[in-house]
């Protein structure tokens, strides 16, 4: 397995990236970890001209609250998501979803930006970051554009809205208010495996424990990531009891396309979801309201 | 195609040589620079037979392009042993026997030194969950994780004596 | 093997000797095949087939050819110009090297392309291009043999007019039907169908070769991932027609075999023909993909199995029906005489009166193989299916799993015990092995808590393996592998210093053999390993041996060793009763030294004896302390044990947790029980995946699914759980040491444990089988239809 030929670029700045990326166009492949694309490029299943090699970036790997908001820089390493203190205590949901990506030796080189700029609806952090409301930030050769996350993947695998001279540089995800709590859940054939189905749900609860906000994405039961619209209206206003964490969870289910494949049969996979989705709702319920974290 | 003029430090040792783009990163070390004891084990950075340090952390070398690691600083199996001394984690795999084969031993050595460097004292299951990036074949891990232990405790309490594992076996 | 307070402390059987192998494998210095670099080496790379069956309409090489770095392109038709394009398979099957002018399977070798650099050589196989025309293809084994199925062998349509391989029985069916029909009269009778999958045995070294033709000497060297070198160099022979004394195989250090590198691969041949071609050396190496799709699986076993009983369930009679897919050629591994391996070792451990099993084998659109992958030639397949039987049996009769086992098992007094099958089993005390694993893991106990768990709702289960294996072929006149006899051998020379060479015909890929072979002669002789030097691999220099696979190391090669290291005590004596000026029958062996009986100051020892062999011989000797021996055994030895598995199912989303496994062996005599216990926790991890997580799966096009190790489910750490182990010994009362084998038995023995378990966690809900691998699904399916799905 031997990638076919192409050129490498290394980028010592953000502007050199995205100067790169505007004279390669759709030539250029950027590299960031390299867990995916590395592996396209031996499989030969990619073939770019160019790749730009986004590794040396140090200024994009940062984890800072400001302002009531997470921001991730891209460049961010799984690893450094899954032992931040910041991010045990205050994002445990983030390091739900990084502590179960592939294993622990790819976390040390896979990036966050990479896990979402991929778009593979089998990836981690989209449904995550769908359950957060994050925004993403995506740098040009005109500067800045912030977009929020369900408008950064489209309808087809493996694409976002991204130009092909943009990078994404930035992930920005809310603060937690007052009683509010997440979890990631996936489910998987064995460790380092992509999802058998995987679910992230956000919570937020006013003092009757009433949800007044909520987030579900579904990672890899369908062609993209799934936000679950449907369920997250289902729970708003509602109290969160045992009836209707059911309904919601059915109705995160009926959101899934899962389609049958070597990790089951679609219908197993929809009622993983509903599975996944009733556990994720009671921890994101116990974390919301200061009970045990997991 | 371009090609690159690349430096980097292994086990303390400077290289330098032209690379071509793709050159990964495991075959530059195998092919070009002999350094053999990493291993190829499959092509979907799944078996960690390639694990190696980068810049003290653990990469899987097929899965990183030579021409990233320059100016980097490397850490191969053949760096373990220090002015003819094992390893506490070369000495572990001897004495716990946690290997077979071997073909998967450098890479596990890595993936656990890894490990041991970012939390010295880990628990069974911290262990197991450690080395899920590589695969062995032969062992079933009872003795791999055996060995780490045994290597995170002599870690904690360096020894000024340590048995010298392998010249010809070893009959304790 | 007692040791004498006085002598010195050898290490011999029985102990925990740190392995000699280990010292350059920990510093990053073994030699694997990888790694072997000479000046002016192509690589190879294949060029294969999209397609599961199509005809080759024309095969393209011209933009291959010009790829910077393309020395040469071979294709099935170069090779058949030479006679090369066919090759024996180990079944006596013809396979074609390249293909000619039609493909079999996806990822079937259609073209060998010779480059400067393994990156050029690959750029090459991209650009060559294949015109093929898809053809129907047959993928159930069942469909196969319909009528109207497309013919897939049409190169041998003279000797096999379909796509049935061959048709095989054993047994006294007669007896075995009237059994049947007293039984359903009288007695019960209980059926199963089952499925066991097409696995890989997927060694994280993949296969490979360097072959370099020196064309002043006209001899061939082939480094190659071998198990059985000299039978390599054999076949070589035979395929290139080169002089056999002019082929050197050497094996070096190999990583992992599994049965996976006993056959002779097309990648092997067509290297040594371009190092023919080429007067180069020509290194080629299988990436992962190929190594899964193109290289010898195994199992792919559909099985009938009906057992016949007394209403008490004491059995009376075993039937078996199956169909074998071997795929596009038929290069299973097993002896000439037995097609389908030892799967008639089927009665296991239990006492039946009556027999028979017929085997139907064919042809399918997949991959060539049907190895023993960690076992002695279909043995697992024939354990698993008696000992879900026997669960199935337990069932019906409303007994304990454990108890059905107690009732029916060969008592110790009955062996050498002869099977209704035709084997004579050589001891055995499976009762004792048992009633051990139940004691140690708590049984009764267990039990109690299961019925606990049900009442809350919880799915718990246990199972029992109490197997047996049949291990350590020969004896010769039984065995063979392509025709040759399998026998082993041991070449023992001791220096003048007493230090000792010694080079065996079975060949290590992990099993410690420098160790464990040097602990045999350490303790026939009575010196440190340390002073034992093994090799092995280099037909040049090791005796001629049919490789290691079938668990036949110890039982074969060891025996070998042993004899060996005899013949040389016997010299020994010879020589110490000239130097002691006494007659031999006055001399006592202690370890390493033989004394004058009655006074145990006057002796001489090993070392002094080696000494004068070469300096002070005496003149009625041959001078020298040398010895061969070709062990040909004068049966299989027959190791077994019991193993209890206990799991938890989680009712949400069906996974099965193994909590606890507890595996007894029983392998006779232990040489090293380090290494022995170091077998059991691997073969135990190559029984849990094919329990629980690997199959090579095909669609309904033949396109091979799981083609890689993110789809083909090797377990990790956190899969694997923490194996416990204990151990009966009852030494074989045929080998000189009492040894059996024990590298394959936990890969025999684990599957059925653990499916037993997870069916005993689903029997109180009327579950009776669920085929491996028990993947989360087929159980949350049971859950669901049962009613018993909950979040």
């Amino acid at each position: 397995m031997i990638p076919g030929p192409f050129d490498y670029q290394v980028a010592g700045s953000v502007a050199e990236a995205i100067a790169l990326l505007d004279r390669y166009g759709a030539d250029a492949k950027v590299l960031a970890g390299g867990h995916s694309l590395i592996p396209l490029l031996r499989f030969r299943l990619a073939s770019p001209a160019v790749l730009v090699d986004i590794n040396r970036l140090r200024d994009l790997e940062y984890i800072q609250e400001a302002d009531g908001v997470l921001h991730l820089g891209a460049l961010t390493r799984e690893v450094e998501l899954e032992t931040s203190d910041l991010i045990r205590r205050r994002y445990p949901i983030l390091a739900d979803t990084a502590r179960v990506i592939a294993d622990p030796v790819v976390r040390n080189w896979a990036t966050v930006g990479g896990n979402l700029a991929h778009a593979d609806p089998a990836n981690d952090h989209p449904a995550t970051m769908l359950a957060l409301g994050a925004q993403l930030v995506a740098t040009g050769p005109a500067g800045q554009r912030l977009m929020a996350i369900e408008n950064f993947f489209t309808d087809s695998s493996f694409e976002t809205t991204l130009q092909p001279n943009e990078l994404l540089t930035e992930i920005r995800i809310p603060a937690p208010s007052e009683r509010s709590g997440g979890a990631y859940l996936k489910l998987e054939r064995k460790v380092g495996d992509y999802a058998i189905a995987g679910v992230a749900v956000y919570l937020t609860l006013d003092g009757n424990d009433h949800v007044t906000y909520a987030g579900i994405g579904l990672t890899n039961v369908g062609p993209t990531p799934i936000k679950a619209r449907a369920a997250e209206q289902l729970l708003l206003g509602r109290p969160l009891e045992e009836a209707v964490i059911a309904q919601a969870a059915r109705q995160a289910a009926a959101e899934a396309q899962p389609v049958s494949d070597l990790r089951g049969p679609a219908d197993y996979k929809r009622a993983m979801v509903e599975t996944l989705t009733i556990r994720a709702l009671r921890l994101a319920r116990s974390r919301a309201t200061g009970g045990a974290s997991r | 195609m371009s090609i690159h003029h690349i430096h980097v430090t292994i086990n303390g040792k400077h290289y330098e040589g032209d690379v071509e783009a793709r050159t990964l990163l495991v075959h530059w070390l195998r092919d070009s620079l002999r350094l053999t004891g990493t291993h190829i084990g499959c092509d979907t950075s799944s078996c960690g037979a390639c694990t190696i340090l980068v810049d003290g952390k653990a990469v899987k070398s097929c899965t990183m392009l030579a021409v990233q690691a320059d100016g980097r600083e490397l850490l191969t199996v053949e760096g373990l042993e220090q002015n003819g001394k094992l390893h506490p984690l070369q000495e572990g795999f001897h004495v716990e026997h946690a290997l077979q084969c071997g073909y998967c031993t450098p890479g596990m050595m890595m993936a656990a030194l890894a490990l041991l460097k970012r939390n010295p004292s880990p628990s069974e299951q911290e262990i197991r969950e450690g080395i899920s990036g590589n695969l062995c074949r032969c062992t079933g891990y009872v003795n791999i994780v055996k060995a780490i232990q045994y290597a995170a405790q002599k870690l904690r309490e360096p020894q000024p004596e340590q048995v010298p594992a392998g010249s010809g076996g070893g009959g304790e | 093997m007692t040791t004498s307070s006085a002598g010195p402390h050898v290490h011999g059987l029985g102990e925990p000797y740190k392995r000699k192998e280990d010292a350059r494998f920990i510093r990053g210095k073994g030699n694997y095949v990888d790694d072997i670099q000479l000046p002016g080496m192509l690589y190879g790379d294949i060029v294969r087939s999209p397609y599961a069956h199509a005809l080759i309409k024309s095969i393209d090489t011209s933009k291959a050819l010009q790829v910077p770095g393309v020395v040469a392109v071979i294709t099935g038709k170069d090779l058949e110009a030479a006679g090369l394009a066919w090759m024996p398979t180990l079944s006596g099957d013809s396979e074609a090297v390249l293909a000619v002018d039609r493909v079999l399977y996806q990822m079937q070798e259609v073209a060998f392309v010779v480059a400067e650099s393994r990156y050029a050589a690959a750029d090459g196989a991209a650009a060559v291009e294949v015109d093929y025309e898809p053809l129907p293809v047959v993928v159930d084994p069942h469909k196969a043999l319909a009528p109207d199925a497309p013919l897939l062998r049409p190169d041998k349509k003279d000797r096999q007019p379909t796509n049935q391989i061959y048709h095989w029985e054993t047994g006294d069916r007669a007896a075995t039907d009237a059994a049947f029909a007293e039984a359903e009269q009288n007695g019960i009778v209980v059926r199963q169908d089952m499925y066991i999958p097409r696995i890989h045995p997927a060694p994280i070294e993949t296969c490979g070769c360097v072959a370099d033709y020196n064309t002043a000497t006209g001899k061939l060297t082939v480094w190659m991932t071998s198990q059985a070198p000299h039978a390599h160099r054999t076949l070589f022979a035979i395929v290139s027609g080169l002089p056999e004394h002019r082929i050197r195989i050497i094996s070096p250090d190999v990583g992992g075999g599994f049965g996976n590198k006993v056959p002779v691969y097309p990648g092997y041949v067509c290297a040594v023909v371009a190092a023919l071609k080429t007067g180069r050396p020509v290194k080629w190496i299988e990436d992962r993909t190929e190594n899964l799709t193109s290289t010898g699986f195994a199992r792919d076993y559909h099985i009938h199995a009906e057992i016949a009983a007394d209403k008490d369930g004491t059995v009376k009679a075993l039937r078996v029906y199956t169909l074998a897919d071997h795929g596009a050629f038929d290069a299973a591994a097993q002896p000439t005489k037995f097609p389908a391996g030892l799967f008639h070792i089927c009665t296991g451990s239990y006492d039946f009166k009556h027999a028979h099993v017929a085997v139907d084998a064919v042809h399918t659109n997949k991959a060539p193989g049907g190895i023993a992958y960690r076992c002695s030639f279909r043995v697992t397949e024939a354990s698993y299916l008696i000992e879900r039987m026997m669960d199935t049996l337990a069932r019906e009769v409303g007994k304990d799993p454990a108890e059905i086992r107690l009732q029916n098992f060969i008592k110790p007094e009955a062996f050498p015990y002869r099977s209704a099958l035709g084997w004579t089993y050589d001891s055995g005390n499976y009762e004792g092995a048992l009633r051990l694993a139940m004691e140690k893991i708590g049984y009764e106990e267990l039990r109690r808590e299961q019925a606990e768990r049900r009442a809350r709702g919880e799915l718990m289960g246990i199972g029992i393996s109490s197997f047996t294996e049949i291990v350590g072929a020969g004896p010769g006149k039984h065995f063979d592998i392509a025709g040759i006899q399998m026998f082993d051998s041991c070449e023992i020379r001791v220096h003048p210093t007493g230090k000792v060479l010694a080079r065996i015909g079975v060949q290590t890929q992990g099993q410690g053999h420098e160790t464990t072979f040097a602990q045999i002669i350490a303790a026939e002789l009575g010196i440190s390993p340390d002073d034992v030097d093994v090799e092995h691999g280099d037909t040049d220099t090791a005796p001629y041996g049919l490789g290691t696979y079938a668990s036949r190391s110890t039982p074969v090669g060891g025996a070998a060793t042993a004899v060996a290291a005899r013949k040389i005590r016997d010299k020994a004596r010879k020589i110490a009763a000239y130097l002691l000026e006494v007659g031999e029958e006055d001399l006592e062996w202690e370890p390493g030294r033989f004394y004058v009986r009655g006074s145990p100051s006057k002796g001489k020892t090993i070392q002094e004896i080696a000494f004068a062999a070469y300096t002070n011989c005496p003149p009625y000797l041959e001078p020298g302390l040398e010895a061969v021996n070709y062990y040909d055994p004068p049966n299989l030895t027959y190791p077994f044990g019991s193993y209890i598995c206990v799991v938890d199912i989680d009712r949400g989303t069906g996974e099965v947790h193994i909590r606890r496994f507890l595996a007894v062996d029983d392998c006779g005599t232990v040489i090293n029980p380090m290494i022995v216990e170091g077998q059991i926790h691997g073969g135990l991890t190559q029984g849990l995946a094919p329990a629980l997580y690997e199959q090579l799966a095909y669609d309904e096009n033949g396109n091979v699914l799981g083609s890689n190790f993110q789809d083909y489910l090797i377990p990790t750490a956190v899969e694997t759980p923490r194996w416990e182990t204990a151990r009966t010994v009852t030494p074989s009362p045929h080998h000189p040491i009492g040894a059996k084998g024990v590298g394959e038995s936990p890969t025999v023995g684990a599957p059925q444990a653990i499916a037993n378990a997870v069916v005993d966690a689903l029997a109180h809900v009327g579950v009776r089988h669920i085929d491996i691998p028990i993947t989360p699904w087929k159980v949350w399916a049971i859950l669901k239809e049962k009613g018993l799905a909950t979040a």
